[in-house]
């Protein structure tokens, strides 16, 4: 019996069409032609074809020819959009946090990431391409972080990795570090003051690592010979890198004062590379959000899940947008990344922003803040082909993603979409679990287990 | 001088333009009642069609007509010319009012302890002024059930409309007790339990269910016959589901869960609705032989499991229709109840169309909670609560520019809007 379960299971993997695309051709070569293109950079071109060749788009114009052999589609109709890019997502993560210490610099995301999640294909078939995988938001200074490309199919992690993207790491502010290291420890921070101690020492602590190691570096091979090395510490090469500007900070946030605190705190270490993650009253700060940082990551309406966010407004995204922040509306949830384009749609309920700029949101202004706007986020010649078609106005409500391409290779489509996308089938598992509206979105995922007799569920939210 | 001309201004504004009250220093903006006449709009009546440049009375709360060219006589006119009027939408499953900030136990007041606590009335529980019902009116939800969860039976859920200082002027005019049905399905990844010990659980907890509802057909009896009975307010209460004075509203969400509980509802002459429903596209003709009215959602959630196709979620409520079952939906939401007309829509796009889910968020949910005599369309006689919009009201970009509650003009306003009029353009910016 077992084993007529496990050959059954193995079918259904070897049969995924899904799979055989995936492991024969990683670049695809595609012709889509006479498609209302929403280049996001250069307006909507109607009637317009796209060639890719090589997972790169290489013509668009109209009354192009393909070459022999390039697979053509007639979009007739169907709107073309660059790949939707979710700059803060733990799809595909076995797990969230370290939550061991206020500062994990040293932890990495791209060990942990699990290619079997069937939420990658879900987000393609939400014409999501690219997600940012975060580390969780219990410590001050978290784990690194990876971008994803959703090439689902592939049981190989690293063939996930968009080897392009610069490193980013995770930073967290208010209610969720207090209350894991100060009420779940007594360990600081145990206020918005000690978030700002703990940064402020681990960045000092880097420095004085930096002079060591430096001061080690410049003495001669003599006295190398006579002195044992500095400590090599991962978690300070880490921080020594982040003040020299080769890693981008995302931070977790939602209160304007600590939006603020943090954005004075890297003025004064020379950090320009931050991005401001949920950031529900980013719009208190707008101008100094303009200003100083990269930007800022929203939710399109999330708002009174916990205390810090009860002061919020759908208007965010709006807000910002027009004082000139460069914004983008994330998931944090492997629900919401299935309609990004209906939260971005949002923003023209509140705050009537124009569909270049609702757009936007999705796909080059997050592809800026996670550092790939050279490479996604925009349908233009020379970029990645990731793609995708709908057979409406994405901002419509009632527009259905069709197809979806990454490096130009298929990864989606709606006519030929069988139901059960699993890659791995437990072969003993007689009862599928079932998971009912439940929170999908998991800042706080793996820190549970820290918290026992407070007469309170502290974990009752997740991000 | 700048001060005088943006006082004018604002006057000006003041008396042409209503709906900008708010901007006003100092203004505070209350619902008001009078006689409105909406002029040469687009009605969606949902039980008779759309009528083209009709005008809409409103007095006394009520639509007392609706035709072309009413006599404006004294009443307050609203233009709607390129607009369109809807009747209010209505959420069939929520918490609203009952909890103010998620994640503090201190704002939780939807869940009480015990497995049985059907007397526990929401209505008691609901906050008039919880900071989400503005919010969640503005977008044309005006109506909403609000219920306790938790346990077998976690008490009565209410339908209130989104306007009143008490709770008594919120009732919409319905109630229902509601059940948690006993899972026989594996709960999440981390439930570690067996297949048997998952159904033995499951069995138990029917087992004492069955016990319960045996003890509340006494109660009943005794009652009937004139019998001594002490203060028993649980068996009270669900006495009256036996008699039929209140439905019962059956949680359910795995498919033979579904199963289940429909031979056990058939055993029984209940006044039934189930809700969740998630697995319903699994045995919708079984629900729709069974004729029991489903309020399913939320729309926009993942599929149940992981072998599921990723759309099942959007395409349930459309399946579910088109097997012929009677069907509401819901958000489940608190603070965030104001989706509901784009779970709607995606319910429409993914299959069921734009008229079947207008009328799952309208004359489905009032027929489901008996007020289809005042609420779910726009007839006359009907209560007076509607919305006026710039277009389809399923579509992000559309604009709601009026709510009618009961005849209440509605400020179009909240703490969301006020953010927003506030710090749009803030003053005191960096320094360049």
């Amino acid at each position: 019996m077992q084993t007529k379960i496990l050959l059954l299971g193995l079918w259904m993997i070897c049969c995924s069409k899904v799979v055989c695309q995936a492991q024969n051709a990683s670049k695809g070569d595609i012709f889509i032609k006479n498609a209302q293109v929403l280049t996001i950079t250069n307006g909507l071109l109607e009637n317009t074809d796209v060639l890719v060749q090589d997972g790169i788009i290489r013509q668009i114009g109209s009354g192009l020819r393909a070459p022999d052999g390039i697979p053509s589609i007639d979009a007739t109709g169907k709107y073309l959009m660059p790949g939707i890019i979710d700059a803060h997502s733990h799809l595909a993560l076995e797990v969230i946090n370290e939550a061991s210490s206020p500062i994990t610099a040293e932890v990495k995301m791209e060990d942990v990431i699990d290619p079997f999640d069937v939420s990658i294909y879900r987000a393609l078939a939400g014409g999501t391409t690219i997600s940012h995988a975060m580390h969780g938001s219990a410590n001050a200074i978290g784990g690194q972080n990876i971008t994803l490309k959703h090439r689902y199919g592939t049981r190989d992690p690293d063939q996930l990795i968009m080897k392009e993207a610069p490193r980013t790491i995770k930073f967290a502010l208010g209610e969720n570090p207090t209350r894991v290291h100060g009420r779940g420890k007594n360990l600081q921070p145990r206020s918005r003051m000690g978030v700002e101690a703990v940064i402020r020492n681990g960045f000092e602590e880097a420095l004085q690592y930096k002079k060591v190691w430096d001061d080690w570096n410049a003495s001669g091979n003599d006295s190398k010979k006579q002195q044992i090395p500095p400590v090599y510490s991962s978690r300070l090469e880490t921080l020594v890198a982040i003040l020299e500007g080769e890693i981008i900070i995302h931070c977790h946030s939602y209160r304007a004062d600590e939006i603020y605190m943090l954005i004075q705190v890297c003025q004064e270490y020379g950090i320009d590379k931050i991005v401001f993650s949920h950031v529900n009253e980013g719009f208190k700060v707008a101008p100094e959000l303009a200003k100083y940082t990269m930007g800022a990551s929203v939710f399109a309406d999330w708002w009174a899940y916990k205390f810090e966010v009860y002061y919020s407004t759908a208007y965010n995204a709006a807000i910002l947008t027009k004082n000139g922040v460069v914004t983008s509306i994330n998931s944090d949830s492997d629900e919401l990344i299935r309609h990004l384009y209906h939260e971005a749609a949002k923003t023209q309920r509140y705050g009537g922003l124009t569909d270049d700029e609702a757009l936007a949101l999705i796909t080059i202004n997050p592809a800026k803040q996670l550092g790939i706007a050279e490479q996604v986020g925009s349908i233009e010649v020379g970029k990645q082909a990731d793609l995708v078609l709908f057979d409406k106005h994405p901002l419509s409500i009632y527009a259905i993603p069709q197809m979806t391409w990454v490096d130009g290779v298929k990864y989606f489509d709606r006519e030929n979409d069988a139901a059960d996308q699993r890659l791995k089938v437990d072969p003993e598992e007689t009862l599928e679990p079932i998971f009912l509206h439940t929170e999908h979105h998991n800042c706080m995922r793996d820190v549970d287990f820290y918290f026992t007799g407070f007469g309170r569920n502290l974990f009752g939210h997740r991000h | 001088m700048m001060k005088k001309i943006i006082f004018s201004f604002l006057l000006i504004l003041f008396l042409f333009k209503p709906e900008l009250y708010a901007q006003i220093d100092g203004e505070v903006v209350k619902p008001y009642k009078a006689e409105f006449l909406l002029q040469n709009a687009r009605v969606y009546t949902i039980t008779q069609g759309v009528l083209e440049n009709t005008d809409l009375l409103i007095k006394d709360g009520k639509i007392t007509a609706i035709g072309q060219n009413l006599a404006p006589q004294n009443y307050t006119l609203v233009d709607c010319s390129g607009k369109s009027v809807y009747p209010g939408f209505i959420d069939s499953g929520t918490s609203l009012g009952l909890v103010e900030v998620n994640s503090l136990a201190e704002t939780q007041d939807y869940m009480e302890l015990g497995k049985l606590t059907p007397q526990m009335q929401a209505l008691s529980a609901v906050n008039p002024n919880a900071v989400a019902i503005p919010v969640t009116r503005v977008s044309g939800v005006t109506t909403v059930l609000t219920q306790p969860r938790g346990g077998y039976f976690p008490g009565t859920a209410s339908l209130i409309q989104l306007n009143g200082y008490t709770p008594d002027q919120m009732d919409a005019g319905f109630k229902a007790v509601v059940m948690n049905f006993p899972s026989a399905a594996k709960s999440g990844e981390y439930d570690n339990r067996s297949e048997e010990t998952i159904r033995k659980e499951a069995d138990k907890k029917l087992e004492e269910i069955n016990d319960i509802w045996e003890k509340a057909a006494s109660y009943l009896s005794i009652k009937e016959k004139g019998g001594q009975l002490k203060y028993y307010p649980e068996m009270e209460q669900l006495s009256r589901v036996l008699a039929g004075e209140l439905p019962l509203f059956v949680e359910v969400n795995a498919a033979k869960d579904i199963l289940a509980a429909l031979e056990w509802v058939e055993e029984k002459s209940l006044d039934v609705v189930f809700t969740g429903v998630a697995e319903g596209w699994k045995v919708a003709d079984k629900l729709a032989e069974s004729k029991i009215p489903v309020i399913t959602g939320p729309v926009l959630t993942l599929p149940s499991r992981a072998s599921d196709k990723y759309d099942v979620s959007y395409t349930n409520a459309a399946v579910l229709h088109k097997a012929g079952v009677k069907l509401a939906l819901r958000t489940q939401d608190s603070e965030n109840v104001r989706n509901l007309p784009f779970h709607a829509g995606f319910a429409a796009a993914y299959g069921m169309g734009v008229e079947e889910a207008l009328k799952s968020i309208t004359i489905n949910a009032a027929e489901i909670f008996r007020v289809d005599e005042k609420l779910g369309s726009l007839e006359v006689g009907k209560n007076a609560t509607l919305f006026i919009a710039d277009g389809d009201p399923f579509e992000p970009k559309t604009q709601v520019s009026q709510v009618f509650i009961d005849g209440y003009r509605i400020p179009m306003t909240n703490r969301h809007i006020r953010l927003y009029q506030e710090f749009l353009d803030r003053e005191m910016k960096p320094a360049n």
